[in-house]
């Protein structure tokens, strides 16, 4: 029982709360902006859980992108919509004991499995600087899913110009 | 240590002392030897962040007084020049004026996000004085992930500045807010291949790698010099950058005479003042990533003898750009926003990839003819 | 550096983001708030899919595939988030409601 394995842990505990009461707050918040609010501090969350998992470079993409594009957007749009969503109706509909019950059920089978396959721990030291490395292979190994990736992201760009233009 | 070392680099040799000290008393007292390197860890890392943060407010101080005085003499009048000599103790009586001014609070605001706002305004900024190194190993992380963490922080501020223009329950602050959002986010992009540039040049995107590289030519290697990518590079940036701080001539989104102060509108006291704050720490630090990755930081002559000038070469170069900055406030008009996405989207985003691949084609070029020539003559 | 959490850690968090944003997804009104329940879902794989890279492949340096796959999706979710607001602010021009519940002309 050494120091570091209590203090990575404490501070695993911390993080995993504070990722999993915002995700909880997202969906259960009545007023759609506060929800949107509580998936910046998810996605926070999320992005301290990748720094633990020592990825640095995509713990600083994840707040790059989603919460500075993905979020923003997703305010955006929660603003443009406003008008007849007023906060004082409840924002869960009608099937939500069904929902709950499926999730309930989905997270118990999950658990037990999870706890019950013999992972093996071979994960290997990282002792330089992954991101050359990163560049690289995503330029030489990954090279053809980085170009599909970029028509679609084309793709995506002009599809939503014109879906939500006037 | 002895003494020429301690003229030379006094910051790193006293923390090297106080390491030393707190270490000898700690062993001496019988603690083992983990818990000892944690605890100076510990000691260090409080003093760091101490000298930062009162670092971080001092500067914007004084460069409120910078900026009155600059503008007054531009708009051929005095400045503040009463309170104290040349009106220097001026920002501590506008400091005085903040805390203690009333903090009006309108009636229909959404509670907790606009309290909220200017803390996640303010955050992202104070947070980014992390990286910058202001001399010679005088930085108080060094991340190897420094330019894009420096990014990603930039970009956590639109979502400030969206909950101060959306929870003010006022249409000027909510027009306000978005038209901030917008520039914010449409300017990010040049921004960001524009920092490319010194990054392709310099082969790593920690800002010490960025300094170091510039090392050549005695000490005055910089990446500004390296025709015809670094000049119009770094004027990318600081357009880009200006345009991402809300500084004039982009500040429309808090123009006093167009939407009565858009989305800190509803703001008074100490929130208003956190906002100001955070305008001109960013002011601040897109001078100082300016001079870090286009004019070289710490880097100049005689810097490896002399580490001490670092800092000075460091804070001349950045209140060299800062007094750019200010200048661009007394001297030009404000864009019309319809402009401002004109001129971000249709101009600036295709110089900046144009420049990006041409950086990169010139490079390897370069690198091939290089490897060419070494292939022939070995 | 030895890894002190056990990967299970990881796992079960992910699975736990899961479930929350497939309720989510499952049971709110407002157009927007489900898919804000399938960016919650995204996020969940990607945490796993880093997880498994670091603790599953024994040279994390020069086998990337963890990380590009966790890059790939979060791309996708830009793409997927742009088109599915687009489509939310079109419907709402139209039928002035984001309601689930209401836009349900092509029921039988």
């Amino acid at each position: 029982m050494n120091i570091p394995s209590v203090v990575a842990q404490l501070v695993f505990f911390l993080v995993a709360l504070l990722t999993l009461i915002s995700g909880f707050l997202t969906v259960t918040f009545r007023n759609v902006f506060h929800a949107g609010l509580a998936l910046v501090g998810t996605f926070f969350g999320v992005a301290a859980l990748y720094l633990m998992l020592e990825a640095e470079f995509l713990a600083v993409v994840q707040v790059l992108i989603y919460i500075g594009a993905i979020a923003v957007l997703i305010l955006f749009a929660i603003m443009l919509t406003r008008g007849l969503m007023q906060s004082e109706t409840s924002n869960i509909n009608k099937q939500w004991a069904w929902a709950a019950l499926a999730i309930a059920v989905l997270f118990l089978g999950m658990f037990l499995i999870i706890l019950q396959v013999p992972w093996v721990h071979s994960g290997g030291a990282i002792y330089r600087d992954i991101v050359p490395f990163l560049g690289t292979q995503l330029l030489t190994t990954y090279l053809l899913p980085f170009e599909v990736v970029s028509v679609l992201l084309l793709a995506a760009l002009v599809g939503a110009f014109i879906i939500a233009r006037e | 240590m002895d003494i020429w070392s301690f003229i030379t680099n006094p910051f790193v040799s006293i923390s090297q002392l106080i390491n030393n000290v707190i270490t000898s008393i700690l062993t001496s007292l019988g603690v083992p030897a983990d818990i000892t390197r944690i605890v100076v860890f510990l000691i260090m890392a409080i003093i760091t962040i101490t000298i930062l943060l009162l670092l971080a407010p001092g500067m914007m101080m004084y460069m409120t007084w910078l900026e009155r005085k600059l503008v007054a003499r531009m708009q051929d009048r005095l400045g503040p020049n009463r309170v104290g000599p040349f009106g220097l103790l001026q920002p501590i009586a506008d400091m005085i004026k903040f805390l203690t001014k009333e903090d009006i609070v309108p009636e229909g605001v959404d509670g907790p996000v606009h309290l909220l706002a200017p803390i996640v305004v303010v955050i992202p900024v104070i947070l980014s004085f992390a990286v910058i190194q202001f001399g010679v190993g005088l930085g108080a992380v060094d991340l190897n992930l420094a330019l894009l963490y420096l990014v990603a922080l930039g970009s956590v501020a639109t979502i400030g500045v969206f909950m101060a223009g959306f929870g003010s329950h006022n249409k000027f602050a909510l027009i306000g807010g978005m038209r901030a959002a917008a520039q914010i986010i449409s300017y990010e992009i040049p921004q960001v291949l524009a920092l490319s540039i010194p990054v392709l040049l310099a082969g790593s995107i920690s800002l010490t790698g960025i300094v170091q590289a510039q090392s050549g030519l005695f000490g005055l290697g910089w990446f500004i010099f390296y025709i015809p990518v670094g000049p119009i590079a770094f004027l990318v940036y600081l357009i880009a950058a200006t345009a991402e701080v809300n500084r004039v001539p982009f500040d429309l989104p808090e123009a006093e005479s167009e939407l009565v102060a858009g989305y800190h509108t509803e703001y008074s006291g100490m929130k208003f003042g956190l906002f100001y704050l955070a305008e001109f720490l960013n002011t601040f630090l897109i001078s100082a990533i300016a001079a870090t990755v286009f004019f070289g930081g710490w880097q100049g002559p005689f810097v490896a003898q002399v580490p001490v000038l670092g800092i000075v070469y460091f804070f001349g170069k950045t209140i060299l750009l800062i007094t750019v900055q200010l200048w661009f406030r007394g001297t030009l008009p404000r864009i019309r926003v319809d402009q401002l996405m004109n001129f971000g989207w249709k101009r600036l985003v295709p110089i900046s990839l144009a420049l990006v691949l041409f950086t990169a084609a010139t490079l390897w070029a370069y690198r091939f003819v290089m490897l060419a020539l070494k292939s022939l003559g070995g | 550096m030895t890894l002190y959490i056990p990967i299970t850690y990881y796992l079960i968090i992910a699975a736990a983001l899961f479930c929350i944003g497939l309720f989510g997804a499952l049971a709110r009104k407002n157009a927007i708030a489900v898919l804000m329940g399938i960016e919650l879902m995204l996020n969940a794989v990607n945490i796993n899919l880093v997880a498994f890279w670091r603790y599953g492949s024994p040279n994390p340096i020069s086998n990337q595939a963890g990380i590009v796959f966790a890059l790939f999706v979060i791309t996708l979710a830009a793409a997927e988030a742009a088109v599915g607001l687009a489509l939310v602010i079109a419907v709402y021009r139209s039928r002035d409601t984001v309601n689930v519940e209401e836009i349900d002309l092509l029921k039988w």
